[in-house]
Protein backbone atom coordinates (compact mmCIF):
# COMPACT_ATOMS: atom_id res chain seq x y z
CA UNK A 1 0.00 0.00 0.00
CA UNK A 2 1.45 3.84 -0.73
CA UNK A 3 2.03 5.62 1.94
CA UNK A 4 -0.76 7.36 2.87
CA UNK A 5 0.00 9.60 5.93
CA UNK A 6 -2.46 13.01 6.83
CA UNK A 7 -0.34 15.27 4.42
CA UNK A 8 -0.54 12.85 1.27
CA UNK A 9 -4.83 12.17 1.76
CA UNK A 10 -5.14 15.78 1.05
CA UNK A 11 -3.39 14.94 -2.35
CA UNK A 12 -4.89 14.68 -5.63
CA UNK A 13 -5.86 11.60 -7.35
CA UNK A 14 -4.66 12.83 -10.41
CA UNK A 15 -1.00 12.00 -11.63
CA UNK A 16 1.17 13.12 -14.88
CA UNK A 17 -0.19 9.83 -16.74
CA UNK A 18 -4.05 10.10 -15.37
CA UNK A 19 -3.71 14.04 -16.78
CA UNK A 20 -2.54 12.78 -20.10
CA UNK A 21 -5.44 10.06 -19.93
CA UNK A 22 -7.79 12.22 -18.91
CA UNK A 23 -6.97 14.72 -22.01
CA UNK A 24 -6.37 12.28 -24.67
CA UNK A 25 -10.08 10.77 -23.76
CA UNK A 26 -11.75 14.31 -23.92
CA UNK A 27 -10.01 15.15 -27.43
CA UNK A 28 -11.19 11.60 -28.35
CA UNK A 29 -14.91 12.67 -27.17
CA UNK A 30 -14.78 15.83 -28.78
CA UNK A 31 -13.46 13.98 -32.03
CA UNK A 32 -16.34 11.20 -31.63
CA UNK A 33 -18.68 14.37 -31.24
CA UNK A 34 -17.65 15.69 -34.41
CA UNK A 35 -17.58 12.76 -36.82
CA UNK A 36 -20.60 10.98 -34.90
CA UNK A 37 -23.02 14.30 -35.44
CA UNK A 38 -21.44 16.29 -38.21
CA UNK A 39 -19.28 14.35 -40.29
CA UNK A 40 -20.21 11.08 -40.41
CA UNK A 41 -23.63 10.32 -43.11
CA UNK A 42 -27.02 9.40 -42.30
CA UNK A 43 -28.22 5.87 -42.91
CA UNK A 44 -30.53 5.36 -46.12
CA UNK A 45 -32.78 3.56 -43.69
CA UNK A 46 -32.28 4.96 -40.19
CA UNK A 47 -31.69 8.41 -41.12
CA UNK A 48 -29.70 10.08 -38.23
CA UNK A 49 -31.08 7.38 -35.96
CA UNK A 50 -28.08 5.77 -37.20
CA UNK A 51 -25.65 7.87 -35.06
CA UNK A 52 -27.20 6.15 -31.55
CA UNK A 53 -24.59 3.52 -32.89
CA UNK A 54 -21.75 5.37 -31.86
CA UNK A 55 -22.65 5.71 -27.87
CA UNK A 56 -24.57 2.48 -28.27
CA UNK A 57 -21.68 -0.15 -29.28
CA UNK A 58 -19.03 1.53 -27.43
CA UNK A 59 -20.89 2.11 -24.21
CA UNK A 60 -21.79 -2.08 -24.63
CA UNK A 61 -18.07 -2.56 -25.12
CA UNK A 62 -16.23 -0.92 -22.40
CA UNK A 63 -18.89 -2.17 -19.94
CA UNK A 64 -17.92 -5.74 -21.05
CA UNK A 65 -14.75 -4.56 -20.75
CA UNK A 66 -15.51 -3.47 -17.16
CA UNK A 67 -17.17 -6.95 -15.96
CA UNK A 68 -14.46 -8.73 -17.69
CA UNK A 69 -11.85 -6.70 -15.51
CA UNK A 70 -13.54 -7.02 -12.45
CA UNK A 71 -13.61 -11.11 -12.45
CA UNK A 72 -9.81 -10.99 -13.31
CA UNK A 73 -9.09 -8.39 -10.40
CA UNK A 74 -11.52 -10.17 -7.88
CA UNK A 75 -9.73 -13.69 -8.95
CA UNK A 76 -6.33 -12.11 -8.19
CA UNK A 77 -7.44 -11.08 -4.57
CA UNK A 78 -8.02 -14.40 -4.01
CA UNK A 79 -5.43 -15.86 -5.53
CA UNK A 80 -2.75 -16.01 -2.70
CA UNK A 81 0.16 -14.90 -4.45
CA UNK A 82 -1.47 -11.65 -5.43
CA UNK A 83 -3.93 -10.96 -2.64
CA UNK A 84 -3.22 -6.99 -2.66
CA UNK A 85 -6.13 -4.70 -1.27
CA UNK A 86 -5.33 -2.71 -4.58
CA UNK A 87 -6.77 -5.79 -7.02
CA UNK A 88 -10.02 -5.42 -4.83
CA UNK A 89 -10.26 -1.97 -5.34
CA UNK A 90 -9.68 -2.32 -9.06
CA UNK A 91 -12.21 -4.65 -9.06
CA UNK A 92 -14.99 -2.26 -7.35
CA UNK A 93 -14.01 0.98 -9.40
CA UNK A 94 -14.32 -1.20 -12.52
CA UNK A 95 -17.54 -2.84 -11.78
CA UNK A 96 -18.45 0.82 -10.59
CA UNK A 97 -17.80 1.93 -14.03
CA UNK A 98 -19.10 -0.75 -15.70
CA UNK A 99 -22.85 -0.87 -14.35
CA UNK A 100 -22.83 3.16 -14.95
CA UNK A 101 -22.25 2.00 -18.82
CA UNK A 102 -24.58 -1.03 -18.86
CA UNK A 103 -26.99 1.68 -18.08
CA UNK A 104 -26.21 3.71 -21.23
CA UNK A 105 -26.14 0.69 -23.07
CA UNK A 106 -29.67 -0.39 -22.10
CA UNK A 107 -31.36 3.11 -22.45
CA UNK A 108 -29.50 4.17 -25.89
CA UNK A 109 -30.06 0.50 -26.99
CA UNK A 110 -34.04 0.38 -26.40
CA UNK A 111 -34.12 4.01 -27.88
CA UNK A 112 -32.68 2.83 -31.08
CA UNK A 113 -34.57 -0.09 -31.24
CA UNK A 114 -37.74 1.88 -30.68
CA UNK A 115 -36.38 4.17 -33.90
CA UNK A 116 -35.13 1.18 -35.99
CA UNK A 117 -37.37 -2.15 -34.40
CA UNK A 118 -40.03 0.01 -33.47
CA UNK A 119 -39.72 -1.10 -29.92
CA UNK A 120 -38.22 -0.67 -26.79
CA UNK A 121 -37.34 -4.01 -26.07
CA UNK A 122 -37.21 -7.37 -27.09
CA UNK A 123 -36.62 -10.51 -25.03
CA UNK A 124 -33.39 -11.38 -27.52
CA UNK A 125 -30.72 -13.47 -25.63
CA UNK A 126 -28.23 -10.43 -25.95
CA UNK A 127 -30.50 -8.04 -24.33
CA UNK A 128 -31.97 -10.19 -21.32
CA UNK A 129 -28.37 -11.08 -20.73
CA UNK A 130 -27.08 -7.75 -20.18
CA UNK A 131 -29.97 -6.32 -18.22
CA UNK A 132 -29.40 -9.05 -16.25
CA UNK A 133 -25.87 -8.49 -16.35
CA UNK A 134 -26.80 -4.98 -15.19
CA UNK A 135 -28.77 -5.85 -12.13
CA UNK A 136 -26.48 -8.67 -10.58
CA UNK A 137 -23.33 -6.20 -11.13
CA UNK A 138 -25.78 -3.98 -8.88
CA UNK A 139 -25.97 -6.20 -6.59
CA UNK A 140 -22.22 -6.91 -6.59
CA UNK A 141 -22.09 -3.27 -5.28
CA UNK A 142 -24.62 -3.58 -2.45
CA UNK A 143 -22.18 -6.70 -1.06
CA UNK A 144 -19.26 -4.20 -1.63
CA UNK A 145 -21.12 -1.68 0.66
CA UNK A 146 -22.39 -4.24 3.50
CA UNK A 147 -18.92 -3.36 6.08
CA UNK A 148 -17.29 -4.86 7.86
CA UNK A 149 -13.00 -4.55 7.85
CA UNK A 150 -11.53 -4.00 4.24
CA UNK A 151 -9.98 -7.68 3.83
CA UNK A 152 -13.63 -9.03 4.51
CA UNK A 153 -15.10 -6.76 1.60
CA UNK A 154 -12.53 -7.87 -0.58
CA UNK A 155 -12.70 -11.28 0.01
CA UNK A 156 -16.42 -11.36 -0.08
CA UNK A 157 -16.98 -9.33 -3.14
CA UNK A 158 -14.19 -11.32 -5.21
CA UNK A 159 -16.75 -14.18 -4.42
CA UNK A 160 -19.76 -12.67 -5.08
CA UNK A 161 -17.83 -11.41 -8.90
CA UNK A 162 -16.47 -14.88 -9.57
CA UNK A 163 -19.86 -16.18 -8.88
CA UNK A 164 -21.59 -13.46 -11.40
CA UNK A 165 -18.90 -14.17 -13.94
CA UNK A 166 -20.07 -17.87 -13.38
CA UNK A 167 -23.39 -16.99 -13.85
CA UNK A 168 -23.53 -15.06 -17.21
CA UNK A 169 -23.09 -18.16 -19.49
CA UNK A 170 -25.60 -19.80 -17.61
CA UNK A 171 -27.89 -17.04 -17.73
CA UNK A 172 -27.13 -16.41 -21.44
CA UNK A 173 -27.48 -20.12 -22.93
CA UNK A 174 -31.02 -20.71 -21.01
CA UNK A 175 -32.35 -17.18 -22.20
CA UNK A 176 -30.99 -18.47 -25.65
CA UNK A 177 -33.09 -22.21 -25.09
CA UNK A 178 -35.93 -20.29 -24.10
CA UNK A 179 -36.80 -17.62 -27.00
CA UNK A 180 -34.19 -19.11 -30.13
CA UNK A 181 -34.74 -15.63 -31.80
CA UNK A 182 -32.25 -14.16 -34.16
CA UNK A 183 -31.33 -10.48 -33.19
CA UNK A 184 -32.73 -9.12 -36.45
CA UNK A 185 -29.57 -6.53 -36.72
CA UNK A 186 -30.52 -3.99 -38.23
CA UNK A 187 -26.75 -2.45 -38.92
CA UNK A 188 -24.93 -5.75 -40.20
CA UNK A 189 -21.41 -5.06 -40.77
CA UNK A 190 -21.07 -5.20 -44.51
CA UNK A 191 -24.07 -2.04 -44.54
CA UNK A 192 -22.04 0.25 -42.35
CA UNK A 193 -19.94 2.60 -45.23
CA UNK A 194 -16.07 3.63 -44.15
CA UNK A 195 -16.60 6.89 -42.39
CA UNK A 196 -18.96 5.34 -40.21
CA UNK A 197 -17.30 2.12 -39.38
CA UNK A 198 -14.01 4.61 -38.40
CA UNK A 199 -16.24 6.74 -36.62
CA UNK A 200 -17.50 3.80 -34.50
CA UNK A 201 -13.84 2.77 -34.28
CA UNK A 202 -13.04 6.55 -32.87
CA UNK A 203 -15.87 6.08 -30.37
CA UNK A 204 -14.46 2.58 -29.16
CA UNK A 205 -11.19 4.23 -28.33
CA UNK A 206 -12.68 7.13 -26.89
CA UNK A 207 -14.52 5.31 -24.54
CA UNK A 208 -11.67 3.19 -23.43
CA UNK A 209 -9.58 5.78 -22.91
CA UNK A 210 -12.16 7.35 -20.26
CA UNK A 211 -12.71 3.84 -19.01
CA UNK A 212 -9.19 3.70 -18.05
CA UNK A 213 -9.25 7.38 -16.61
CA UNK A 214 -12.22 6.89 -14.44
CA UNK A 215 -11.12 3.60 -12.97
CA UNK A 216 -7.89 5.02 -12.04
CA UNK A 217 -9.22 8.02 -10.44
CA UNK A 218 -12.00 5.70 -8.96
CA UNK A 219 -9.39 3.33 -7.39
CA UNK A 220 -7.21 5.88 -5.83
CA UNK A 221 -10.16 7.43 -4.52
CA UNK A 222 -11.58 4.20 -2.82
CA UNK A 223 -7.65 3.96 -1.27
CA UNK A 224 -8.00 6.96 0.29
CA UNK A 225 -11.05 6.09 1.73
CA UNK A 226 -9.71 3.07 2.86
CA UNK A 227 -6.89 5.13 4.25
CA UNK A 228 -9.06 7.26 5.87
CA UNK A 229 -11.08 4.45 7.77
CA UNK A 230 -7.76 2.76 8.95
CA UNK A 231 -6.80 6.30 10.22
CA UNK A 232 -9.92 7.24 12.07
CA UNK A 233 -9.66 3.91 14.24
CA UNK A 234 -6.10 4.49 14.59
CA UNK A 235 -6.78 7.81 16.10
CA UNK A 236 -10.07 6.62 17.95
CA UNK A 237 -7.73 3.67 19.38
CA UNK A 238 -5.44 6.39 20.65
CA UNK A 239 -7.83 8.71 22.47
CA UNK A 240 -9.20 6.02 24.21
CA UNK A 241 -5.68 4.68 25.26
CA UNK A 242 -4.76 8.21 26.48
CA UNK A 243 -7.96 8.61 28.38
CA UNK A 244 -6.94 5.53 30.34
CA UNK A 245 -3.22 6.63 30.50
CA UNK A 246 -4.90 9.55 32.23
CA UNK A 247 -6.93 7.54 35.41
CA UNK B 1 -16.80 -35.70 12.67
CA UNK B 2 -17.04 -36.07 8.85
CA UNK B 3 -18.07 -32.99 7.05
CA UNK B 4 -21.07 -35.58 5.94
CA UNK B 5 -22.12 -36.30 9.86
CA UNK B 6 -22.04 -32.24 10.24
CA UNK B 7 -24.26 -31.64 7.66
CA UNK B 8 -26.72 -33.98 8.80
CA UNK B 9 -26.95 -33.06 12.41
CA UNK B 10 -27.21 -29.50 11.32
CA UNK B 11 -30.00 -29.93 8.61
CA UNK B 12 -31.30 -32.19 11.27
CA UNK B 13 -31.33 -29.20 13.80
CA UNK B 14 -33.22 -26.94 11.57
CA UNK B 15 -35.68 -28.99 10.21
CA UNK B 16 -36.56 -29.66 13.86
CA UNK B 17 -36.68 -25.79 14.93
CA UNK B 18 -38.89 -25.49 12.03
CA UNK B 19 -41.34 -28.87 13.09
CA UNK B 20 -41.52 -27.02 16.54
CA UNK B 21 -41.84 -23.67 15.79
CA UNK B 22 -43.93 -24.31 13.09
CA UNK B 23 -43.71 -21.15 11.19
CA UNK B 24 -43.23 -23.17 7.70
CA UNK B 25 -46.77 -24.80 7.66
CA UNK B 26 -48.50 -22.04 9.21
CA UNK B 27 -47.02 -19.02 7.61
CA UNK B 28 -44.70 -19.74 4.77
CA UNK B 29 -47.40 -22.26 3.00
CA UNK B 30 -50.77 -20.20 3.38
CA UNK B 31 -48.55 -17.41 1.97
CA UNK B 32 -47.69 -19.54 -1.07
CA UNK B 33 -51.04 -20.33 -1.54
CA UNK B 34 -52.10 -16.95 -0.99
CA UNK B 35 -50.01 -16.21 -4.19
CA UNK B 36 -51.51 -18.68 -6.17
CA UNK B 37 -54.77 -17.38 -5.23
CA UNK B 38 -53.83 -13.42 -6.27
CA UNK B 39 -52.21 -15.09 -9.90
CA UNK B 40 -55.50 -15.78 -10.25
CA UNK B 41 -56.75 -12.70 -9.56
CA UNK B 42 -54.53 -11.27 -11.88
CA UNK B 43 -54.87 -13.61 -14.63
CA UNK B 44 -58.25 -13.41 -14.95
CA UNK B 45 -58.99 -15.83 -16.97
CA UNK B 46 -58.91 -20.06 -16.88
CA UNK B 47 -57.12 -20.63 -20.11
CA UNK B 48 -54.76 -18.44 -19.53
CA UNK B 49 -53.97 -19.35 -15.89
CA UNK B 50 -53.86 -23.44 -17.38
CA UNK B 51 -51.11 -22.39 -20.03
CA UNK B 52 -48.95 -20.43 -17.71
CA UNK B 53 -49.64 -23.04 -14.45
CA UNK B 54 -45.92 -24.31 -14.50
CA UNK B 55 -44.00 -20.66 -14.48
CA UNK B 56 -47.03 -19.56 -12.22
CA UNK B 57 -45.54 -22.71 -9.86
CA UNK B 58 -41.98 -22.04 -9.83
CA UNK B 59 -42.57 -17.91 -9.51
CA UNK B 60 -44.56 -18.74 -6.18
CA UNK B 61 -41.82 -20.86 -5.15
CA UNK B 62 -39.07 -18.60 -5.88
CA UNK B 63 -41.44 -15.63 -3.83
CA UNK B 64 -41.59 -18.40 -0.88
CA UNK B 65 -37.86 -19.03 -1.26
CA UNK B 66 -37.18 -15.82 -0.07
CA UNK B 67 -38.67 -15.99 3.15
CA UNK B 68 -37.38 -19.64 3.92
CA UNK B 69 -34.23 -18.37 3.17
CA UNK B 70 -34.70 -15.58 5.75
CA UNK B 71 -36.20 -18.05 8.09
CA UNK B 72 -33.16 -19.87 7.95
CA UNK B 73 -30.38 -17.70 8.67
CA UNK B 74 -32.99 -15.13 11.34
CA UNK B 75 -32.07 -18.79 13.66
CA UNK B 76 -28.78 -18.58 13.10
CA UNK B 77 -28.08 -15.08 13.69
CA UNK B 78 -30.73 -14.45 16.76
CA UNK B 79 -28.08 -15.21 19.29
CA UNK B 80 -24.75 -15.31 17.69
CA UNK B 81 -25.33 -19.08 16.55
CA UNK B 82 -23.59 -18.62 13.83
CA UNK B 83 -20.72 -17.62 15.56
CA UNK B 84 -20.50 -20.15 18.05
CA UNK B 85 -20.93 -22.61 15.38
CA UNK B 86 -17.43 -21.20 14.12
CA UNK B 87 -15.93 -20.97 17.20
CA UNK B 88 -16.81 -24.32 18.18
CA UNK B 89 -14.98 -25.18 14.91
CA UNK B 90 -17.29 -26.84 12.87
CA UNK B 91 -16.41 -26.87 9.09
CA UNK B 92 -18.30 -24.53 7.39
CA UNK B 93 -18.74 -27.00 4.64
CA UNK B 94 -20.73 -28.85 6.81
CA UNK B 95 -22.74 -26.09 7.95
CA UNK B 96 -23.28 -25.19 3.64
CA UNK B 97 -24.60 -28.43 3.28
CA UNK B 98 -26.48 -28.92 6.51
CA UNK B 99 -28.81 -26.01 5.59
CA UNK B 100 -28.89 -26.66 1.93
CA UNK B 101 -30.07 -30.06 2.87
CA UNK B 102 -32.68 -28.49 5.20
CA UNK B 103 -33.72 -25.74 2.76
CA UNK B 104 -34.40 -28.27 0.14
CA UNK B 105 -37.04 -30.53 2.39
CA UNK B 106 -38.87 -27.33 3.59
CA UNK B 107 -38.39 -26.43 -0.50
CA UNK B 108 -39.89 -29.55 -1.44
CA UNK B 109 -42.79 -29.64 0.89
CA UNK B 110 -43.52 -26.02 -0.51
CA UNK B 111 -43.69 -27.34 -4.43
CA UNK B 112 -45.73 -29.97 -3.47
CA UNK B 113 -48.72 -27.98 -2.19
CA UNK B 114 -48.08 -25.67 -4.93
CA UNK B 115 -48.34 -27.91 -7.61
CA UNK B 116 -51.41 -29.57 -6.06
CA UNK B 117 -52.28 -25.66 -5.86
CA UNK B 118 -51.92 -25.61 -9.17
CA UNK B 119 -54.08 -28.80 -10.16
CA UNK B 120 -56.85 -27.65 -8.18
CA UNK B 121 -57.02 -24.03 -8.89
CA UNK B 122 -55.54 -23.88 -12.27
CA UNK B 123 -57.10 -26.88 -13.93
CA UNK B 124 -53.40 -27.75 -14.66
CA UNK B 125 -53.42 -31.90 -15.80
CA UNK B 126 -50.25 -34.32 -14.87
CA UNK B 127 -49.76 -36.83 -17.32
CA UNK B 128 -48.48 -40.50 -16.00
CA UNK B 129 -46.15 -40.07 -18.76
CA UNK B 130 -44.97 -37.24 -17.61
CA UNK B 131 -44.41 -38.23 -14.13
CA UNK B 132 -40.77 -39.40 -14.35
CA UNK B 133 -39.77 -35.73 -15.99
CA UNK B 134 -41.69 -34.31 -13.22
CA UNK B 135 -39.71 -35.74 -10.10
CA UNK B 136 -36.31 -35.47 -12.03
CA UNK B 137 -37.09 -31.29 -12.34
CA UNK B 138 -38.17 -30.88 -9.11
CA UNK B 139 -35.85 -32.87 -7.58
CA UNK B 140 -32.52 -31.24 -9.97
CA UNK B 141 -34.52 -27.46 -9.42
CA UNK B 142 -35.02 -28.10 -5.57
CA UNK B 143 -31.48 -28.64 -5.26
CA UNK B 144 -30.03 -25.85 -7.16
CA UNK B 145 -32.80 -23.31 -5.46
CA UNK B 146 -31.20 -25.06 -1.95
CA UNK B 147 -27.44 -24.35 -2.99
CA UNK B 148 -27.82 -20.64 -3.92
CA UNK B 149 -30.67 -19.37 -1.32
CA UNK B 150 -27.90 -21.02 1.69
CA UNK B 151 -25.56 -19.25 -0.07
CA UNK B 152 -26.65 -15.99 -0.60
CA UNK B 153 -28.54 -16.49 2.47
CA UNK B 154 -25.40 -17.00 4.55
CA UNK B 155 -23.31 -13.76 2.76
CA UNK B 156 -26.67 -11.68 3.67
CA UNK B 157 -27.10 -13.06 6.93
CA UNK B 158 -26.03 -10.26 9.73
CA UNK B 159 -25.74 -7.73 7.94
CA UNK B 160 -27.53 -4.31 7.75
CA UNK B 161 -30.38 -4.20 5.35
CA UNK B 162 -30.55 -7.93 4.67
CA UNK B 163 -34.02 -7.97 4.21
CA UNK B 164 -33.77 -5.95 1.17
CA UNK B 165 -30.60 -7.20 -0.14
CA UNK B 166 -31.35 -10.86 -0.36
CA UNK B 167 -34.10 -10.62 -3.36
CA UNK B 168 -31.87 -7.96 -5.62
CA UNK B 169 -28.81 -11.23 -4.98
CA UNK B 170 -30.72 -13.99 -5.32
CA UNK B 171 -33.38 -13.26 -8.09
CA UNK B 172 -31.10 -12.65 -10.86
CA UNK B 173 -29.02 -15.77 -9.92
CA UNK B 174 -31.84 -18.05 -9.51
CA UNK B 175 -33.34 -16.82 -13.58
CA UNK B 176 -32.08 -19.72 -15.28
CA UNK B 177 -34.00 -22.21 -12.85
CA UNK B 178 -36.90 -20.17 -13.03
CA UNK B 179 -36.75 -20.49 -17.25
CA UNK B 180 -35.27 -24.06 -16.96
CA UNK B 181 -37.65 -25.87 -14.50
CA UNK B 182 -40.34 -24.07 -16.35
CA UNK B 183 -39.49 -25.48 -19.80
CA UNK B 184 -38.87 -28.96 -18.32
CA UNK B 185 -42.64 -28.42 -16.00
CA UNK B 186 -44.54 -27.65 -19.35
CA UNK B 187 -42.79 -30.40 -20.95
CA UNK B 188 -44.11 -32.75 -18.17
CA UNK B 189 -47.66 -31.28 -17.70
CA UNK B 190 -48.07 -31.14 -21.78
CA UNK B 191 -48.96 -27.48 -21.71
CA UNK B 192 -49.20 -25.70 -24.92
CA UNK B 193 -48.66 -29.29 -26.66
CA UNK B 194 -45.15 -29.70 -25.38
CA UNK B 195 -43.84 -33.40 -24.87
CA UNK B 196 -42.27 -34.54 -22.00
CA UNK B 197 -38.83 -35.32 -24.16
CA UNK B 198 -38.58 -31.57 -24.79
CA UNK B 199 -38.21 -31.19 -21.16
CA UNK B 200 -35.20 -33.54 -20.76
CA UNK B 201 -32.42 -31.09 -22.29
CA UNK B 202 -33.52 -28.36 -19.38
CA UNK B 203 -32.81 -30.88 -16.50
CA UNK B 204 -28.96 -30.64 -17.86
CA UNK B 205 -29.21 -27.10 -17.22
CA UNK B 206 -31.02 -27.74 -13.85
CA UNK B 207 -27.93 -30.82 -12.88
CA UNK B 208 -25.16 -28.18 -14.00
CA UNK B 209 -26.38 -24.75 -12.17
CA UNK B 210 -27.17 -27.29 -9.20
CA UNK B 211 -23.22 -28.52 -9.57
CA UNK B 212 -21.84 -25.01 -10.22
CA UNK B 213 -23.35 -23.70 -6.84
CA UNK B 214 -23.25 -26.90 -4.72
CA UNK B 215 -19.37 -26.79 -5.60
CA UNK B 216 -19.45 -22.80 -4.93
CA UNK B 217 -20.72 -22.65 -2.25
CA UNK B 218 -19.34 -26.07 -0.55
CA UNK B 219 -15.94 -24.21 -1.51
CA UNK B 220 -16.62 -20.42 -0.78
CA UNK B 221 -19.45 -20.54 2.25
CA UNK B 222 -16.69 -20.29 5.14
CA UNK B 223 -15.42 -17.05 3.43
CA UNK B 224 -18.79 -15.39 3.23
CA UNK B 225 -19.93 -15.89 6.57
CA UNK B 226 -17.09 -14.92 8.34
CA UNK B 227 -17.63 -11.93 10.14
Amino acid sequence: MPDLSPVSIARPTGTRVSRVLGIASLVGIVWLVVFGLFLSPNDATQKAGVRILYIHVPSAWLAYLAFIVTGISSAAYLFKRTRSLTWDRIAGASAEVGVLFMGVTLVSGSLWGRISWGIYWTWDSRLTTTAFLFVTYIGYLAVRGLGGTHQQRARRSAIIALLATLEVPLVHFSVKWWRPLHQQESVAEGKLNGLMLFTLFVGIIAFTLLYVWLVLHRQRVLAMEDALDDQGLDTALAERRAEGAQI
Amino acid sequence: MSTWRIARLIAAKDLRIELRSRVVTNQVLPFAALVMVMFAFALDNDNVLTRVAPGLVWLATMFSMLVLVQRSFAVESADGALDALQVAGVRPAGIFLGKSMALAAQLAVLEVVLLLAAIVLYQAEVAWSGAVLLVTTFVAATTGLAFVGTLYGGLAAGAKGRETLLPLLMLPVVAPVLIGATRATEAAFGTNGASSSEGWPWIGLLALFAALFGTGGTLAFGSLIDE
